[in-house]
């Protein structure tokens, strides 16, 4: 019999980290607001009930502090998962997270396993007042030493921090939560999940290949659904993995599309976009039709929200690439 | 103008006068003449083999880094972070753990290092450029150096929280009770991770002892750049005790170090050890002090050498003989030798092999990196080829 259900990107989350706490008593969750009141996202709800309070730890209000403790708690044996409570708000961690937690490892020669998740809810949409809506991925993916991951369904989160818990080098996992509580997916706990550092096409096309990861991924298969009745098929790729970049799957359908677009909310100035795009220019330069075309943020911080719809990739910005891609 | 408003107490007041000699409250049981004197809370019953271990601790490592100096000087190590004048506050600090408890060090800890086991020599990796530390922190409990100021002070932090979840922590059994001890500097306690860190092992009543060698200067800046008020007392403020020892006295930081470290063990919490100090010596070999201090400070510090003044207390008490000299020396100079020549041995580091110690297992895309770095070292007809073995 397979045990599936309905659940939202929050529950598969909460669901993972349960899950993952039952298999491995040196998982601890730390974070601020994790315990009592399950986060603010409530994606720790119940946890510290059915786990403790040693196991699912309310932390001082320091970033740095959750992170830098994270690292002896490593170093002792245990598996930390640290929610960092919004993305503006890892920059106080920044320095333990790429001095420290990426380093430990190297600076060891190996000796050193840091099995620490940082589980960062990322990216916008939310109506929120500053700090509270950025994609800070580029920043972290740029540091050698830590693994970035982007989940962006239920079921996905459900399988990723799993896998990320289990991984014995430090990854950055960033959850869009924009997604946390909108729609929900059919999970089935028996089946075996892909590898965690993968991307998957999530929709096959022929035309154009749109990569994105995270809260785009959505917004690129609402593209491809108009562009097929323009009778246009456009290939989905979930990047999933930001680093290691998984470009195997993003080649093979490149080479066949000729076309290219990736999106993210992210600023496209040195973001992921234009790591993408130098490795297929490399890899697919005589297959490509035109240039890869980036769609993200604009240079600047993260407007108010009452505009940010405007400033967000949506359908029609990804849309006008994928018609530029033709113009070449 | 109206009269200041009264606003808490007049902080001259509630700390006293200048503390430049360490006040009132430091902790002493030897002075710089060599005299053993007591104090009510902290003593402890050298044994006279206890008394000649410390002093053979310091004199080594004095050894240790007076040898590393020189192979700064001869071009042999990039850098060198001197601990001159440090003897004492190191080894006092070292010998009061237990091998079950964590040291978690910053880049200055040479005489810790030794008191943990781990040979000097591996020290010297980092400061060569061979390596950026590369020992296994679980072998000798002994963590690697940590160069970013204060960040090690979380680390310890942590894992002492670890050892609570071990439950290592006040159970009775000498041999099972647990404790981290942080060390850090003077300039490093006005780093936001070492206050977080004060906050959370007092929040998590964490077993640490956070060791803080005050030798009166981060770099160029002197203490007063970094504090208004006595180190120590700051402790309070985060809701533990702080207690200040003469860090150039090996037998009252043994002391305090150890009932600090058994408090922790007991499960009592954390608790904060100022080791009064003083760098006798540049910041690193690259620093020059002329241009920020006084010579006369220099001098009145000399008259407190950590140890001088143990080597005065051995003889005077007829603890030591010439033979205990001789054979120290002769003990130093084989420790030098070995240093010299170990150092000079040191493999330079491989280029292939830096990219499997990125991650626990090597990732695809650094595999591809590598052997793109590889076939590129192998395309040239000479050198190189030792790069190529992975």
């Amino acid at each position: 019999m397979s045990n599936t259900q309905k659940i939202t990107l929050a529950k598969g989350l909460n669901m993972g980290l349960r899950k993952a706490m039952e298999d491995d008593d040196k998982v601890l969750l730390m974070g601020e607001d994790v315990g009592k009141l399950g986060g603010v996202f409530r994606i720790t709800d119940g946890l510290q009930k059915d786990f403790g309070e040693d196991r699912v730890i309310d932390s001082p209000l320091a970033e740095s502090g959750i992170v830098g403790t994270a690292v002896g708690m490593a170093l002792r044996g245990y598996r930390p998962v640290v929610e960092i409570q919004f993305d503006g708000f890892v920059y106080p961690a920044y320095d333990q997270i790429v001095c420290q937690v990426a380093k430990y490892t190297y600076r060891s020669q190996g000796k050193v396993k840091m099995p620490i998740v940082i589980r960062i809810p990322f990216g916008g949409g939310i109506g929120a007042v500053e700090h509270h809506s950025e994609s800070p991925e580029a920043q972290f993916a740029h540091t050698p030493g830590l693994k970035v991951v982007a989940c962006s369904n239920p079921v996905d989160g459900y399988w990723m921090i799993q896998q990320a818990i289990a991984h014995d080098d430090p990854v950055i996992f960033l959850e869009p939560k924009r997604q946390y509580h909108a729609d929900k997916a059919e999970l089935d706990e028996s089946a075996t999940p892909e590898p965690l550092f993968t991307s998957r096409v999530v929709r096959p096309g022929d035309d154009v290949t749109v990569l994105a990861y995270g809260p785009t991924v959505k917004t690129a298969l609402k593209c491809a659904e108009a562009a097929a009745t323009d009778g246009r098929q456009l290939e989905v790729i979930d990047l999933r993995t930001l680093s290691p970049l998984d470009m195997a799957p993003v080649y093979e359908s490149v080479r066949r599309t000729g076309r290219c677009v990736i999106t993210h909310e992210a600023h496209v100035n040195l973001g992921m976009g234009a790591e993408v795009a130098a490795r297929i220019t490399e890899e697919c330069f005589y297959s490509l039709e035109a240039p890869v075309l980036r769609v993200g943020a604009f240079d600047m911080p993260y407007p108010p929200s009452r505009i940010e719809e405007e400033y967000l990739p949506d359908l029609d910005r990804v849309l006008d690439a994928v018609d530029r891609t033709f113009a070449y | 103008m109206s009269d200041p408003v009264s606003f808490g107490p007049d902080l001259a007041e509630v700390f006293g006068p200048s503390q430049s000699d360490g006040g009132p409250d430091l902790v002493q049981l030897l002075t710089p003449e060599g005299e053993r004197v007591h104090h009510p809370e902290f003593d402890h019953d050298f044994s006279a083999e206890e008394l000649r271990g410390l002093y053979r601790d310091m004199v080594l490592t004095r050894r240790i880094d007076v040898e590393a100096t020189a192979l700064q000087r001869h071009g042999e190590l990039g850098i060198w972070a001197q601990l001159l004048g440090q003897e004492a506050a190191q080894i006092g600090a070292g010998r009061a753990l237990r091998p079950q408890d964590y040291v978690f060090p910053t880049y200055r800890e040479h005489g810790v290092a030794y008191c943990r086991g781990v040979d000097p020599l591996r020290l010297l990796g980092l400061f060569r450029g061979v390596d950026q530390g590369g020992w296994d922190p679980n072998e000798n409990n002994f963590g690697l150096y940590t160069i970013v100021i204060g960040a090690q002070t979380l680390h310890a932090t942590g894992y002492a929280m670890g050892m609570q979840r071990d439950g290592v922590v006040g159970t009775g059994d000498p041999e099972r009770d647990s404790a981290v001890i942080a060390h850090f500097g003077d300039g490093a306690s006005s780093q936001g991770d070492v206050n977080e860190a004060f906050i959370f092992a007092a929040s998590y009543n964490a077993p640490v002892v956070f060791f803080c060698q005050n030798n009166q200067w981060a770099i160029s800046e002197p203490i007063e750049r970094q504090t208004r008020i006595p180190l120590y007392q700051r402790a309070l403020g985060f809701g533990f005790p702080g207690i200040r020892v003469d860090g150039n006295d090996v037998l009252a930081t043994y002391a305090v170090t150890k009932a600090a470290l058994q408090r922790a063990r007991e499960g009592n919490g954390p608790s904060f050890v100022e080791a009064y100090t003083y760098r006798m010596g540049a910041h690193t070999t690259t620093d020059d002090p002329t241009r920020y201090r006084l010579n006369d400070e220099l001098e009145h510090w000399k008259l407190k050498d950590p140890i001088e003044r143990l080597k005065v207390y051995l003889r005077r008490n007829g603890l030591v003989d010439e033979e205990f000299f001789a054979q120290l020396d002769a003990e130093a100079k084989e420790l030098g030798h070995h240093l010299r020549e170990g150092c000079k041995a040191l493999p330079d580091p491989k280029p292939l092999d830096q990219f499997g110690y990125v991650f626990t297992e090597m990732t695809e895309e650094l595999a591809a990196q590598r052997d793109g770095f590889a076939a590129y070292l192998e395309s040239f007809e000479l050198g190189h080829s030792e790069g190529a073995h992975a």
